[in-house]
């Protein structure tokens, strides 16, 4: 009796592995991808939305490691991280160059401002570009904030510098060595300017700021899928994921989020396949 | 590597930490001898308070000092946010409470009847309390060096307080951290050397003084 019973229960457990595998929307890769991203994404709130919806479609279980762009590719080329999702174009190319990476592909842009205290003292409008902008702050030496921490961002603000000419030095320029988040709120506590990517500056909380200089060519902010080639990750599922966020329910999702929130959509989708 | 050199770090967190250690074992042995020895009135509140303090974790400290200095906070307009004298401040309120929970319990592993017998020698109130820390030193100093220990390897508050800005307020736990985030391994290592290799020497010191104590104490 209770020998069929259990057999009772073992068939029913059974079916019901059955269907709920018949169910699944993918029977492609699985086990454990580690997503290697900036911490633009992360603080933004983009990964909040982006990754519940690809784990309700995909079998792989995806651990964020939120860094800096720089970070996020060392671990690429060591092979601790299996798909990197970042912004840092020139560091990007070379990663692909020395054969890191399997594949790069855009995923989405936003833009880069600059923000300050709103009395704006050293006066950035009628700039016509973000390096002629900095170029003002240090030549006021009025104070600035770097990220100094081979982001993403903190390489686009070198980049900036140098068009402009300058070498940042000084009690002025603040190095502080974290993230967008906690570089903003200590830029805002010391009153001074800071380049940070539009998503962060709209999502960081308590900040008595405005964006000083925006839209000009200089600021545009390019984000990248990368699946990186080495011995021992889950390039499966890694390539699951690229695709993925390239299609075009991801594509819709990275392209609406923010607006409801926000009044202003955060990421401009590039893909849409 | 894009912090700042070593020693330079090394000598602000020592400056820091020490500077700290100095306030806080004044307030500490003060109120610890305070809560040992004079009847205060609800010192059993005042006690379990300074046993909470001994565990509150030092992130929490941080955020309310943090709270307290931000420019738009009650003290904003000291401008001590982001300054080595606002993470001074987060620090004696960090081994505060440790070393007044230490030197509270040092004491009272005195000898119960020693106060007693000092007063009927005749021994006012204060050389009553000089004569006790006298023979209570080494707890105390152990309370002191404790107190150090705990300023400067913490990091939650020093980032929160401090900022870690280069050349200002980096202090070797928050340069371990930035490293690390950079994937600077090897530089976050070197850092964490430095630091051990301190703490063993103040370790050493501690158990060499302790150990003299102790046999001048036999003889």
């Amino acid at each position: 009796m209770i020998s069929r019973a259990a057999g009772l229960l073992l068939a029913s457990a059974l079916i019901a592995g059955c269907s709920s595998s018949d169910a699944a929307v993918n029977s492609g890769p699985s086990g454990n991808l580690v997503l290697a991203t900036t911490t633009s994404t992360q603080d933004s709130g983009l990964l909040d939305v982006l990754l519940p919806a690809f784990d309700a479609r995909s079998d792989c279980i995806v651990k964020t490691v939120a860094v800096g762009s720089g970070q996020a590719m060392k671990m690429g080329e060591k092979g601790d991280a299996d798909v990197l999702l970042v912004h840092s174009p020139a560091a990007e190319e070379k990663f692909m160059a020395a054969g890191h990476g399997a594949s790069r592909e855009p995923v989405m842009h936003n833009d880069f401002v600059v923000a300050g205290p709103p009395a704006d003292p050293v006066g950035l409008a009628g700039s016509a570009t973000a390096a002629e902008a900095l170029k003002r702050i240090a030549a006021k030496q009025a104070p600035f904030a770097s990220r100094a921490d081979d982001s993403g961002t903190n390489a686009k603000e070198l980049a900036l510098w140098k068009t402009a000419g300058v070498v940042p030095a000084g009690a002025w320029y603040l190095k502080t060595g974290q993230g967008m988040s906690a570089t903003l709120t200590i830029a805002n506590q010391k009153q001074a300017y800071t380049l940070a990517d539009r998503s962060t500056f709209l999502a960081t909380k308590g900040l008595q700021f405005t964006v000083l200089f925006e839209d000009s060519a200089d600021l545009r902010n390019d984000y990248h899928v990368l699946v990186v080639k080495h011995d021992g990750v889950n390039t499966a599922c890694a390539r699951e994921f690229a695709d993925w966020v390239r299609d075009r329910p991801a594509q819709e999702l990275i392209a609406t989020f923010g607006i409801d929130e926000f009044g202003e959509a955060l990421f401009f989708a590039d893909a849409g396949r | 590597m894009n912090s700042e050199p070593v020693l330079e770090v090394l000598a602000r967190s020592a400056t820091v930490s020490l500077t700290a250690t100095v306030i806080a074992s004044v307030l500490g042995i003060s109120l610890g001898s305070a809560l040992a020895l004079a009847g205060l009135p609800g010192r059993r509140l005042l006690t379990a308070v300074v046993n909470t303090g001994m565990a509150v974790p030092t992130v929490v400290v941080g955020l309310l000092v943090a709270l307290l200095l931000w420019r738009s906070g009650p003290l904003g307009d000291l401008g001590l946010i982001y300054t080595v004298r606002g993470m001074i401040i987060a620090q004696v309120a960090i081994a505060t409470p440790l070393i007044t929970g230490i030197t509270m319990a040092a004491l009272q592993l005195l000898p119960p009847e020693l106060p007693e017998q000092l007063r009927s020698l005749g021994a006012n109130r204060l050389q009553l309390v000089v004569r006790l820390w006298i023979e209570a030193r080494l707890p105390l100093l152990a309370a002191a060096m404790a107190g150090f220990g705990h300023a400067v390897s913490e990091v939650g508050s020093a980032t929160l307080v401090g900022g870690n800005i280069h050349g200002q307020t980096q202090v070797m736990t928050t340069a371990i951290v930035e490293n690390v985030s950079r994937g600077e391994f090897g530089t976050a290592l070197v850092y964490g050397a430095i630091l051990l290799v301190l703490a063993f020497v103040i370790n050493s010191l501690l158990a060499s003084i302790q150990q003299r104590g102790a046999v001048w104490a036999r003889n």
